[in-house]
């Protein structure tokens, strides 16, 4: 097991924003956390990565209690983060952005850094732009580069389809299997549950800091409890059952479909919610 | 959002330093050492006559300016540019540290006979840790909360030793010793080294010297793994926290730093005075360095020397508008902020973040959560809840 939740509680202030929660990753899984707003994922994807503290519980990664490590250090131990609302450093060009994502690795980059920029084309391109100036799309790919220049073993995402035009949402997923086919576990936290759903090998449905649901996540795609919450419910009395395999396949066509297509559906108006909007919500 | 970005961005074109800074990127060694040489020898002459005539206007003694006023707040100016420009925390109470640096020099010269360049290393290693000590509690907060407690910070600084009775409460400490002279030769008809009452220039010179250190030292921590994580910390410091900058240590160490620097000016401050008081380190003081660093362009070292020089100067300069001076030097301030709100001179990085919108000032929300900080206790999250 690479990183267990032990019954994780998490406070702020005096509310409780996650009241129990208990998951696991194994090595090479993506697992996906969704729920609707206020579900308590960024909260969890925050404890993992050490931003919140704990009330109670643990947080176990590969076999060592990290409870009370300082983020800083979980990023050495080997948790890769990126965060909600992107945030790039806005007056840092895209590499100098790059470059602070390794910045607890001694010695030669230069590997991690070409390697970012073939899984994101698009940054290479504007290397000396600063990224502040980018698209919602374009700073999601680089948050996700940066996190990965710290050679995780674990990948946590948040919301990386949140702002992004529907083309760049299949790019986005498509590269994020592509980065687990090559090695990293992923933790994935998604609104876009019927995405995270398609690409996910498992899921846990979050309700009000609680975990309400766990399976694979194709099951979960059948569910017809998860399907009528978070999958725009049954249309025109179709049979849960009857439609569910076929719909999955047909996404999982046009995500491949997406992949040769580049990156080209990326608007720079397509990141309506930058981060201070996004801090109202919850 | 969109709305602030374009506005925001606009502000700036008017008086752009970019084909300058172009210039200076691609400048060879030899033109920026000649650069950096013509600087120092234009600083060395400053304090002469024929400049003098023009910047002190009716009145005023230029070198008692420069010294004084001038070179006191670009020393300040500095220090405080690492822990606002550089870290991007606000701090509302630097005084404190320029109080602490004065009341070092003014007790340990008084009481224990300690010369001037003894309390000086003296007060460097007081203020620093002053700095630590009012930032250990205080830097898990963020933002304008951060402002608040500093700014407690300096105003109990100031009560306590007009509370206390050892360093003579209100009436100050007198009789703190000129520097001891380090030589007595002359050149251009000035004693560079000879520290006396009567003229001012030699601690000019001897604030000249700090400054350029201070440059030195803080134009070198820019480029190191310190500066990129202090970068790192003023656009996004849980992003920062997330590429495994130790991110309270670092802001602790900009603490430290910047008060040292502080401190420094109150020991020069002092021994060119004489005597100190409770009344010369007043909020006003605070407000003024962090309207130099902020006017002048923070984190950009020119920048922030044009604008102590100028938050410095201007009020000296036109003594004879009397009270009006300080109504006009504030619509200016306004004036400023309305139209160039990067400051005269940014760094193109600032300007950036100015752009996207947070100014670089930290982002708000009163705790840095940590591990380390867990349990109930303060309210005020609840706009977080479910995040």
């Amino acid at each position: 097991m690479l990183l267990e939740i032990k019954d994780i509680h998490v406070h702020y202030g005096k509310i409780a924003a996650l009241k129990g929660i208990t998951a696991t990753v194994d090595q090479g899984e993506i697992v996906t956390l969704i729920g609707a707003n206020g579900a308590g994922k960024t909260t969890t994807l925050k404890t993992i990565s050490g931003l919140r503290p704990l009330s109670s519980g643990s947080i176990v990664f590969e076999g060592n209690d990290i409870s009370k490590m300082p983020g800083h250090k979980r990023v050495v131990a080997g948790i890769g983060q990126s965060p909600e609302g992107r945030g790039c450093f806005p007056g840092m060009t895209v590499e100098e952005n790059l470059l602070m994502g390794a910045y607890t690795r001694k010695g030669d980059v230069s590997k991690e850094l070409n390697e970012a920029y073939e899984l994101f084309p698009r940054l290479a391109e504007r290397k000396t732009q600063a990224a502040g100036t980018m698209s919602g799309g374009e700073q999601q790919m680089l948050a996700i580069g940066r996190a990965l220049m710290s050679k995780p073993k674990v990948l946590l995402l948040d919301e990386p389809s949140m702002g992004l035009a529907p083309m760049l949402v299949q790019q986005i997923f498509t590269i994020i299997q592509e980065i687990n086919r090559r090695g990293t576990t992923v933790l994935l936290v998604e609104q876009n549950a019927q995405q995270a759903l398609q690409i996910a090998h498992r899921a846990y449905v979050l309700e009000t800091g609680r975990v309400v649901k766990s399976a694979q996540a194709s099951e979960l795609l059948d569910d017809p409890e998860v399907r009528a919450a978070y999958l725009g419910g049954e249309l025109g009395g179709d049979g849960a059952d009857g439609v569910s395999g076929t719909r999955a396949e047909s996404a999982s066509d046009t995500a491949s479909d997406t992949a040769s297509d580049g990156p080209s559906g990326d608007t720079p108006g397509d990141a309506p919610d930058g981060p201070s909007v996004r801090k109202s919500d919850g | 959002m969109n709305l602030t970005k374009t506005s925001k961005g606009n502000g700036g074109r008017g008086l752009s330093m970019d084909p300058l800074r172009d210039w200076w990127a691609t400048a060879p060694g030899g033109a920026r050492w000649a650069v950096y040489g013509l600087l120092v020898v234009g600083a060395l002459l400053l304090p002469s006559e024929s400049i003098g005539a023009f910047m002190a206007g009716g009145g005023g003694d230029w070198a008692t300016m420069l010294s004084d006023q001038i070179g006191i707040y670009i020393l300040l100016g500095l220090g405080l540019n690492i822990v606002v420009g550089m870290a991007g925390l606000l701090d509302l109470g630097y005084v404190a540290f320029y109080a602490v640096g004065g009341y070092t020099i003014g007790i340990f010269a008084t009481k224990f006979g300690w010369h001037f360049w003894e309390t000086l290393i003296l007060a460097i290693v007081f203020s620093a840790l002053a700095g630590i000590l009012l930032g250990a509690p205080t830097l898990r907060l963020r933002g304008d909360y951060l402002a608040i407690v500093t700014l407690g910070f300096g105003e109990i600084v100031k009560k306590t030793v007009n509370n206390t009775q050892y360093v003579n409460g209100p009436r100050g400490i007198q009789g703190i010793p000129h520097p001891p002279s380090l030589s007595e030769f002359e050149i251009f008809g000035v004693q560079p080294l000879k520290y006396g009452l009567l003229d001012s220039r030699p601690y000019y010179y001897l604030l000249l010297f700090l400054i350029i250190l201070t440059i030195i030292f803080t134009k070198r921590m820019e480029r190191s793994r310190v500066g990129r994580a202090w970068a790192s910390i003023r656009e996004d410091e849980d992003a920062a926290e997330l590429m495994g900058v130790p991110t309270f240590r670092f802001k602790l160490a900009a603490f430290a730093l910047g008060a040292a620097i502080g401190g420094s000016g109150g020991v020069v401050f002092a021994a060119k005075q004489t005597s100190i008081n409770p009344e010369n380190f007043t909020f006003l003081v605070s407000a003024l360095i962090l309207a130099a660093v902020v006017l002048g362009g923070s984190g950009n070292i020119p920048g922030v020397v044009l604008g102590a020089f100028i938050i410095a100067w201007l009020p000296e300069r036109f003594r004879e508008l009397a009270d009006y001076r300080m109504l006009i030097f504030g619509l200016a301030l306004m004036v400023m902020m309305i139209f160039r709100p990067e400051g005269l001179w940014p760094s193109r990085q600032r300007k950036a973040e100015l752009a996207e919108g947070t100014g670089g000032m930290g982002s708000m929300g009163a705790e840095v959560a940590g591990p380390g900080t867990a349990g109930p206790g303060t309210a005020g999250h609840s706009a977080e809840v479910g995040k």
